[in-house]
């Protein structure tokens, strides 16, 4: 039997990780990373075909209803964006400060103060669908203001399971404490958050920006 | 608004019968009852046997990759049965006196479903259950690297498919084909339940089949054996590696337009709304993002079948690795380029046509180079023709020829004239049947003993082959006359007699196919009976090339007792050539595989009945599932104990116990390997040392 004979009989170093049964635990988390890192890419892919339909109907969707120029201003918008802006900043710290072991008191504080201002970014947009609404600009006005509706209404939808997903964390760190588990959780959050970031600078340009300039 | 939501009494499927009796009310009774009574006998079956207990414990609440990929398998197989039957009923209609013995609207239904299920309940399930059952094994894994969501997925497509069987008993199913183009889809002009069925029940598997998607793919990424590169993966993982990224990326374009239809429909949004500032096209743009992937993602891992069924049956190594992977590469890349070929018609400038037609007829040319390796691995190859080598080269030929008629079609000229015809027709069955299911077909038949243990009876198997063969070329062939003579897709019934002898010939082939799936049916039931004779319980029973073949049929649950090391890419052919007929580990250790759990399959259910409760437009069940689903994870997230510990006793054990079993089975040459003689082990005596 030559050398290279045994190699097929021969035991995985556990340490190469690839044994899922034995090297467990610290690998695990990096796989489970990865594995919502594609997750998000296919999310990705949703928003692009939401907002691909927005610039289709953003010109031959008016009908007869009101012109994204006629609709929009730049005000709330920049607000609210500041909002999830600096939502992301102190996401940034949390996840940061878990790394070099904060207490998780910090940990927790950072994480609220995320929260808040991503409660605060929600109800911004949600007062402004209302404003649309009053004034008669519902979805079911024209296929521009449907557009509208779904694509922020999608990434609204986004952020708000972000919220609840934040608030079961904070009572998981409390019940379950800093485990490998709920941090890698944490850190799947921070990925989602900066997602929906990174998606609303894109939904900002477009819709707002790009709407009222036109 | 009432609590039952929009569900009446008609929507009972023996009502309309008794309101007023016909053949296709009847038919449709007839079929709903079908449903009701197969799932009594079901039910009494399992009480009569005693089998909830095994039941649940060995099947629904499994985390086993191979068991979920069985139950995959089996999902298909029920769903192939009723799609056959209806194929057959509507190949009868059109032969039957103008207008036929359906309704139109019972038979746009039937086109409908069987569209809708051969390609999502099917062709989706055979593939990831093959998948599932085989990939692992190919590239030294203990498991799926996500066997909880693996168990979600499987259990979301067995719901999706509970609604389609249940718009058998309860209304309609929507009559716009599977691919369900608004604005006849949307309220006014389909104003039932029809389209809410088709809606939810893909939202279902399609989510399903994402998460499948990213499982595969980072399975792949993370779980290879040592030694094992991107370049020494046996193909078979390579195609499921690339059907992963398409699953990943194209099934959300589909669930896009099926949620822009249902807020449309349901919420008076004007996604699609021409006279509102909608644009249908966009749903057909959409809907075709997904479409054109969806065929590569179905075709592609039958393409990796092949490519281990051949160089076993053929004796010889495959060639052209390297060649293969990149076409498989190129093919998956391609594939997100060519979705305007299905609208060429849209009214867009000749040169977008013109773009779109090229970028198709490109994919020809990997597909080309496929297809050479394969007939230069059988180049003077010892052939042995199994059912599974007998299906592999009914697919070559046959599959050339739906690849010219593509090309042909990639031809906007040709495509405007051809289009909705029934060549069309003929040539997308021309593709899917011998790329898919006779791929699936070949790999079921070549991989079954893996997961049970017994190998299928060859007989009725080549039997079953030879009625599919030929039933095809005579359902199909003379679609591609009558297409050219320019009948369209989707008629209900034909008045130009010229068509008559043609629609006979397919109704007599459709015939021949029903035949063969019940050869197949026969095949398995035989097999069962005969296990005893066809067991191959040390492995390896048609001298296979492959990582699975080392193990013992059936595979214990944890897969390899020790992860081998990788240092080619056909590691089982070179131990056998130095005499090695068994693994031989260095050293066992304790491994950890997943607990069995009930949650995947109850949030799934949980899921269905809401998708139910939405269907019917009884939102408040909708809200109450939602909410209940979240619990269920939320649940399930607190749970920590999910895995259970093999000892490396208990590994040593059942090493000792599969290495007595390969010394003490006599060693098989080629020749028998298709009688009783092969109980594993097979190999050609010539090249024996
Ligand atoms: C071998 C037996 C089969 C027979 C006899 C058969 C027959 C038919 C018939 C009669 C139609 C309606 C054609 C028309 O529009 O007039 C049809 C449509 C279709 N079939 Fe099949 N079929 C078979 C297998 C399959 C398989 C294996 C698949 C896919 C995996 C498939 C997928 C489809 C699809 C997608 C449609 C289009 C439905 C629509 O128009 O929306 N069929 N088939
Ligand atoms: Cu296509």
């Amino acid at each position: 039997m030559s050398a290279t004979t045994t190699n097929l009989g021969a035991h995985a170093p556990s340490d190469q990780g690839h044994d899922h049964g034995h090297a467990h635990g610290h690998d695990k988390s990096g796989t489970v990373i990865f594995g919502f890192w594609i997750f998000l890419m296919s999310d990705l892919i949703a928003f692009s075909l939401f907002i691909a339909t927005y610039a289709d109907a953003e010109w031959h969707g008016i009908a007869s209803g009101p012109s994204p120029h006629q609709l929009f201003s730049l005000g709330l918008p920049t607000v609210e964006t500041m909002a999830l802006l600096i939502s992301t900043f102190t996401f940034g710290i949390c996840t940061l400060g878990m790394k070099y072991n904060a207490t998780m008191r910090r940990t927790i504080g950072w994480l609220v103060v995320t929260l808040i201002f991503g409660a605060i970014f929600l109800g911004i947009e949600l007062y402004e669908f209302h404003e649309f609404w009053i004034e008669g600009n519902t979805p079911q006005v024209s296929g521009f203001l449907s557009a509208y509706y779904a694509l922020v209404g999608m990434h609204g939808l986004h952020v708000t399971s972000g919220i609840i997903w934040g608030l079961l964390l904070i009572v998981q760190m409390k019940t379950m404490g800093m485990t490998e588990l709920v941090k890698t959780r944490l850190m799947r959050l921070g990925l989602f958050w900066h997602m929906l970031d990174i998606v609303w600078i894109a939904l900002f340009t477009k819709i707002y920006l790009m709407g009222v300039l036109s | 608004m009432s609590i039952l939501g929009s569900l009446k009494w008609d929507d009972i499927f023996i009502v309309p019968f008794f309101k007023e009796p016909s053949l296709s009310t009847g038919i449709a009774a007839a079929a709903g009852g079908i449903v009701v009574l197969g799932a009594l006998a079901v039910l009494v079956l399992l009480t009569v046997k005693g089998w909830w207990k095994p039941l649940w414990t060995h099947w629904i609440t499994t985390l086993d990759h191979k068991k979920i990929g069985v139950i995959y398998i089996v999902l298909a197989a029920i769903m192939l049965i009723r799609g056959i039957l209806e194929a057959v009923v509507m190949r009868a209609q059109q032969v039957a006196p103008a207008p036929g013995f359906l309704s139109v609207e019972h038979h746009a239904e039937l086109f409908s479903t069987h569209g809708t299920i051969m390609i999502f309940f099917v062709a989706m399930p055979l593939l990831i259950g093959l998948i599932n059952v085989v990939m692992p094994l190919q590239i030294g894994a203990r498991d799926m690297e996500f066997p909880f969501m693996n168990a979600i997925s499987l259990w979301l497509s067995v719901g999706g498919a509970a609604l389609v069987m249940a718009s058998l008993v309860v209304g309609h199913f929507e009559t716009g084909g599977w691919t369900a183009y608004p604005p006849y889809t949307g309220i006014k002009l389909s104003p039932n339940e029809g389209v809410d069925y088709w809606i939810w029940s893909l939202m279902l598997t399609g989510i399903g089949t994402t998460l499948s998607g990213i499982n595969f793919a980072v399975t792949i990424y993370k779980q290879r054996a040592p030694g094992m590169t991107l370049m020494k993966m046996p193909i078979f993982a390579w195609t499921t590696l690339c059907t992963a990224i398409l699953m990943i990326y194209a099934m959300v374009p589909l669930a896009v337009a099926s949620v822009m239809l249902a807020l449309d429909r349901h919420a008076g949004f004007h996604f699609f709304t021409a006279t509102q500032g909608g644009n249908m096209m966009n749903f057909a743009n959409l809907f075709w993002l997904f479409g054109h992937p969806e065929v590569y993602i179905l075709i592609l891992p039958a393409f990796g079948v092949f490519s281990h069924v051949i160089p076993t049956f053929s004796g010889k190594k495959l060639y052209g690795y390297t060649s293969l992977v990149w076409a498989t590469v190129a093919i998956a890349v391609l594939s997100f380029t060519v979705w305007v070929h299905h609208f060429f018609t849209m009214g867009q400038t000749a040169h977008l046509n013109a773009i779109f037609g090229i970028a198709t007829m490109t994919i020809g040319v990997p597909t080309g180079v496929k297809v050479y390796n394969w007939m230069l691995t059988m180049w003077r190859g010892k052939l042995r023709f199994s059912t599974a080598m007998l299906f592999s080269a009914g697919f070559m030929f046959t599959f050339v020829i739906g690849g010219i008629t593509g090309v042909m079609l990639a031809n906007p000229v040709i495509s405007f004239a051809a289009h909705n015809s029934l060549f069309l027709v003929a040539h997308f069955h021309n593709m899917l049947i011998p790329g898919l299911l006779f791929g699936m077909f070949a790999g079921i038949n070549y991989w079954f003993p893996l997961a049970f243990g017994f190998r299928l009876d060859e007989t009725w198997g080549r039997r079953s082959f030879w009625l599919w063969m030929v039933g095809f070329y005579l359902t199909f062939m003379p679609l591609y006359a009558i297409g050219l003579m320019g009948a369209p897709r989707r008629m209900a019934f034909f008045t130009d007699p010229a068509y008559l002898p043609w629609l006979l010939v397919s109704m007599v082939g459709a015939l021949a196919v029903l035949g063969g799936l019940t050869s197949q049916v026969i095949q398995v039931w035989v097999s069962i009976k005969n296990r005893e004779s066809l067991m191959v319980p040390a492995g390896d029973p048609w001298d296979g090339r492959g990582l699975e073949w080392s193990l013992g049929c059936p595979v214990p649950e944890h897969d390899f007792t020790t992860i081998p090391n990788i240092t080619s890419r056909e590691p089982w052919v070179e131990a056998k050539e130095r005499g090695l007929r068994v693994m031989e580990p260095t050293e066992f250790v304790d491994i950890h595989l997943p607990k069995n759990t009930s949650m995947g399959f109850l949030v799934a259910m949980v899921a269905t009945v809401g998708a139910f409760g939405l269907i019917f437009e009884m939102w408040w069940l909708g809200a109450l599932c939602w909410i209940a689903m979240f619990v269920l994870v939320l649940i399930r997230s607190y749970d920590t104990d999910w895995e259970k510990t093999v000892t490396a006793e208990e590994l040593r054990a059942d090493y000792e116990r599969h290495k007595h079993v390969v010394e003490t089975t006599p060693k098989v040459s080629l020749d028998d390997e298709f009688t009783t003689k092969n109980r594993g082990l097979v190999f050609d005596m010539e090249k024996a040392v």
